[in-house]
């Protein structure tokens, strides 16, 4: 088993909240979290509709190792239409609010409709129900997580809660839990405040007791985690210095974007990176990373505890923000650093607190606002826009400026809302906007990096690492080492890496673990778990199906394949510096080559043949 | 020898594999709420610190019950309740002064720590060795190290 086999419904246009029991055909075929709830999505909803209206859905879904002793088995996802891309969106998150969705009993939760006024879930084991939150709405995620811990009066409650930015429509509202832990991307968070839902509330004690082979589960369990802890980036890398540890790496080969993407390479690297995060500070001597933190169950542990120096400017006077909270990943530290030049770790910390505090993608966020410097530094908006800011490259005033707007809705913060597509169309440059299918680009330049620009031109959610992370392979030599500078092989390489992804995904897992496991140690953790028998051949099938799911569900939405490019400058203006220097993404060149792998035609439709190889839905 | 479960909160990074695997354990299920370990997560300091019973030689539990349904365990010296003694009246949970044994609403009885045994189900599962089970008289030792290799000389801290 390992299902809890119920799922709860929550109509919040007619006040209902219902017991169901969980489809468990479907979580034969498409496992849990990711490719089950999306099943839903595929059943209930019109993939046309309004992602802000009544018809859209959200889910939050856990995976049959969520709350289980499997490492990283702690995550859930929010999946619903996105606002941002008008795709299925689908935002994984780890902390605790997952492990505890489950032990009170609930594999997901299915929010519909719209409530009248503002709302929030309350979940105690089975208890369910709908309470108002007309005092929640108007404040932060860190304030509203206040306010609801006071009332329920449990120190053990774990909230899941959407920011002052959700509110006010900005596209890419992260939903958070746990204070700094998010399913950032995509706009789940807005499609949240849409619904009028602030909050969920859960407490779960019930605990998961039908693991389906224990003793089996126990060792498989016990195996992974011996992997992870032997391997250099699960074992040591990661715990030291966390997703950090690539600044360096990736500025070295060439593949940093940096100032809205012009560049490959960031003079400032080294000053926002891992290692400077440890470096102590002038002011009190401590350095940036206070420790690191895990998620439920995950023996990885690479998330950042960090803390801003209290004399820098953004908080010498905001003593709320010298404190201990989620510091700088990777991917955030890239957009708000590199991608708009600033390379001050302060000014990324705190804006990042605010990424948090408020429920904003910092890709998202950091992106836009180097969109929004590159139209200031172009005349399109000028001080009359921005409000007497000089919205330049490499200034950090002008980052926590934008940020804080942004964080609250107001003023130019309101077109910063609307992502990086939407604002360089607003004022007449849509070329400078880094987005595919409306959805900014992460921290890995494909002019640098081949593989990745086919798997950001091809992800379901629109730019994205996560969706085929095949800098595993072309950099960091996982499961074995390609040419990051070669388009050749690429296709099966992303295809690969996309359906191992969904399959992770969906099982619960964190996709950190595949740097040391193939799906040869995840399989026997899943076949241990649940009922029937999942070898990895199956694991892959699963994810290969809910890849093709995905796609149909966006082709109903009315993408297309030519939806799946890159803009203008990553396929025809050639990196300047580094060794990627002279290229560009050959990215014409591997689409063909992807969509043969993947049994599509070639303008990348879903064939009949492989619509039903893969039994989809429709 | 007798042996303590030794904790290091600096290495915790709130993982909670030890509150599932004793709730495993005793409870037969992966479920932190009824787990005899429990991580603190004190999120403005950046600090995680595990807790548990420390089994006082003394133990105020043990002294405070009126059926004596809490005896040591002479192999291992944890303080064990016996179930079928228990009478769930919970005055030792107002006894012990760190509230590391508690009322279970499920079984009506009081639960507490008793090492597994002799094999802690918590120390095996951590990630970082921020759990331990240690020579009991030598709970020190690690400390004790630390603060030598800080003295002039010592070269191999």
């Amino acid at each position: 088993m390992s299902w809890t086999r119920k799922l709860l419904r929550v109509n919040l246009s007619n006040g209902t909240v219902t017991e169901e029991a969980l489809n468990m055909q479907w979580a034969n075929d498409y496992l849990g979290q990711r490719g089950l709830a999306t099943r839903y999505m595929v059943e209930e909803t019109d993939p046309a509709c309004d992602p802000l209206g009544p018809d859209n859905k959200l889910i939050m879904a856990t995976g049959p190792l969520t709350g289980t002793m499997a490492s990283t088995g702690g995550r859930y996802s929010v999946i619903c239409k996105s606002p941002l891309t008008n795709a299925i969106a689908c935002s994984n998150s780890g902390g605790f609010f997952g492990a505890e969705l489950k032990f009170a009993g609930w594999d997901m939760v299915i929010f519909e409709g719209r409530a009248a006024s503002p709302m929030y879930l309350s979940i105690e084991n089975e208890k369910a129900s709908l309470l108002p939150a007309d005092d929640l709405w108007g404040k932060s995620v860190w304030e509203a997580d206040k306010v609801l811990r006071t009332k329920h009066q449990d120190p053990q409650t774990r909230i899941a809660c959407v920011g002052r930015s959700a509110e006010q429509g900005c596209l890419y509202a992260a939903v958070v839990n746990d204070l700094h832990r998010a399913a950032g991307r995509s706009g789940v968070g807005t499609v949240m405040a849409s619904k009028n839902l602030k909050a969920v509330v859960v407490r779960g004690t019930l605990g998961i007791g039908n693991v389906e082979n224990p003793e089996a589960f126990m060792s498989a369990t016990k195996a992974g985690k011996a992997v992870l802890a032997e391997n250099a980036v699960t074992g040591q890398g990661l715990p030291a210095y966390g997703t950090q540890v690539l600044m360096n790496v990736i500025n070295e080969v060439g593949a940093l974007p940096t100032r809205n993407m012009r560049e490959t390479q960031f003079e400032g690297a080294a000053n926002v990176s891992a290692e400077a995060m440890l470096e102590p500070r002038k002011s009190d001597g401590k350095p940036n990373l206070t420790t690191n933190g895990a998620c439920y169950a995950c023996t990885i542990a690479c998330g950042r505890i960090s803390t801003i120096d209290r004399t820098h400017f953004s908080v010498k006077d905001k003593p709320e923000y010298w404190i201990n909270s989620g510091g700088l990943e990777y991917e955030a530290a890239w957009a708000l650093g590199p991608d708009t030049g600033v390379d001050d770790i302060d000014a990324l910390t705190y804006v990042n607190f605010l990424c948090n505090e408020d429920g904003m993608d910092p890709i998202s966020l950091g992106s836009t606002i180097a969109a929004a410097m590159e139209l200031f530094e172009s005349g399109a908006i000028t001080t009359a826009q921005t409000d007497g800011v000089e919205l330049k490259f490499g200034s950090a005033e002008a980052l926590c400026w934008a940020a804080e707007v942004t964080a609250k809705g107001e003023g130019f913060g309101r077109d910063i809302g609307l992502g990086s597509k939407r604002l360089c169309e607003k004022y007449g440059r849509p070329e400078f906007s880094m987005t595919v299918k409306g959805q900014e680009f992460p921290a890995y330049d494909p002019r640098g990096i081949q593989g990745m620009g086919l798997a950001y031109a091809t992800s379901n959610r629109g730019a994205c690492h996560l969706r085929g992370y095949t800098v595993a392979s072309e950099i960091l030599g996982i499961p074995e080492k390609t040419d990051p500078l070669e388009s050749d092989g690429k296709a099966g390489l992303v295809k690969a890496f996309q359906d191992a992804t969904a399959a992770v995904d969906s099982a619960g897992l964190c996709v950190f673990t595949t740097f040391a496991w193939t799906m040869d140690d995840i399989a026997p953790q899943v076949d241990a778990a649940c009922e029937g028998d999942w070898s990895t051949d199956r694991m892959m099938e699963v994810g290969e199906r809910i890849w093709n799911m995905e796609r149909e569900y966006n082709a109903k939405a009315g993408l297309t394949g030519a939806d799946d490019n890159l803009p203008a400058r990553l396929v025809s203006e050639p990196a300047n510096v580094g060794p990627a220097a002279g290229r560009v993404s050959e990215l014409d060149k591997m689409l063909p080559e992807y969509y043969a792998a993947r049994g599509w035609t070639s303008d990348g439709s879903v064939t009949v043949e492989t619509h039903s190889r893969l039994g989809l839905p429709g | 020898m007798q042996k303590s479960l030794h904790i290091d909160p600096g290495k915790c990074t709130g993982c909670l594999q030890c509150e599932s695997a004793c709730s495993l354990e005793n409870e037969g299920m992966f479920n932190p709420a009824k787990s005899r370990i429990k991580v603190f997560n004190f999120h403005d300091e950046g600090r995680f610190v595990p807790y548990t019973c420390t089994q006082c030689d003394e133990a105020w539990c043990m002294q405070a019950c009126p059926v004596d349904a809490i005896v040591i365990n002479a192999e291992t010296g944890s303080k064990d309740v016996l179930e079928d003694v228990c009478v769930g009246c919970k005055v030792c949970t107002i006894a012990c002064p760190f509230g590391t044994i508690n009322y279970n609403t499920s079984s009506g009885k009081v639960v507490k720590c008793d090492l597994c045994g002799g094999d802690p189900a918590c120390a095996d599962a951590c990630p970082t060795q921020a759990i331990t089970y240690v020579d009991a008289n030598a709970t020190g030792l690690d400390k004790m190290r630390a603060w030598a290799s800080k003295t002039d000389n010592a070269t191999n801290g």
